[in-house]
């Protein structure tokens, strides 16, 4: 059984290469490799897999999700200029994709196959919109497509 | 990474078939059947999946995916009546379903002009005729 839980949170960010000039940075990312920034009101939509507790009739305690998300993406990412204030940023492009990833990789080792589990619950998905009309689904690097 | 990118469209169209007699079209189609058509406001999705290239950060150059299905989709489909302005509708009914199929045809005729190489690859196309009526296409 699938269960999913929503959250958002407003952040600013570049997309923008360093190696890169102005120019072809443009070319790549449009409007947002604006060199003074911009912002989203992103909406994250975390989807755990695992089977109903027979005694509780739950897949995991939805409230505990909740504050997992708050304390690992919302409480770091609220309000902040992503580039400048959320480390991987300083390194890596802020792209809808990347974010995603980051988020996956910051609640995945709190779940089943991770070392900080604590139950039978898997992370299935991580869907991440920039907008209204642009989203990506990350499952992990196992599910990941290879180049 | 799946990359979902939303577009919106408006159209009209006309369920009608001349394997049909009136009467079989009416308990087929409906209202759908009307003789002069009927509109809706359509939402596209399309799906498109691949690696997340090291320097970019991006699985997908959206402008390039929005010029193509704009040239190949919007261009032809928005404030048109389907049945006459669209030469696939000439001889297929424009339900959800074959209009799903003509733009994953229309799509994937440029797809590897725009996309030269493996990735990305397009997954699929979902489209919402009204808010209760969503169909999906998995490529």
């Amino acid at each position: 059984m699938l269960i999913t839980r929503r959250a958002d949170f407003s952040a600013s960010h570049i997309c923008a290469q360093p190696v890169l000039t102005p120019e072809q940075n443009a070319a790549l990312y449009g409007p947002a490799s604006n060199p003074s920034g911009h912002g989203h009101n992103y909406v994250l939509e975390v989807t755990l897999e695992g089977d109903p507790d027979p005694v509780t009739g739950m897949v995991f305690d939805l409230k505990k999700l909740k504050d997992l998300i708050q304390q690992t993406v919302i409480d770091p990412m609220d309000h902040r200029f992503l580039n400048y204030e959320v480390p991987p940023f300083d390194k890596i492009v802020p792209t809808t994709e990347n974010v995603a990833a980051e988020i996956w990789r910051r609640l995945e080792p709190h779940f089943a196959s991770g070392p900080a589990r604590s139950n039978n619950v898997r992370l299935h998905n991580v869907r991440l919109y920039e907008t209204d009309d642009l989203y990506v689904d990350y499952a992990g690097a196992d599910a990941e497509v290879r180049g | 990474m799946r990359v979902t990118r939303r577009y919106r469209f408006a159209a009209s169209h006309r369920l009608n078939s001349p394997t049909f007699s009136a009467d079989e079209n009416r308990a087929l189609y409906g209202k759908c059947s009307n003789p002069y058509g009927h509109g809706h406001d359509y939402i596209l999705d399309v799906m498109a999946e691949g690696p997340v290239d090291n320097a970019s950060g991006q699985a997908i150059h959206i402008p390039t995916l929005d010029r193509l299905v704009r040239e190949q989709v919007l261009n032809d489909f928005d404030h048109r009546y389907m049945n006459a302005d669209l030469p696939e509708f000439q001889s297929l009914v424009p339900t959800s379903e074959n209009i799903m199929r003509v733009i994953e045809d229309r799509l994937a005729a440029r797809w590897p002009e725009a996309f030269p190489g493996s990735w990305p690859r397009l997954k699929g196309i979902r489209l919402r005729e009204t808010k209760r009526n969503v169909f999906e296409l998995r490529s």
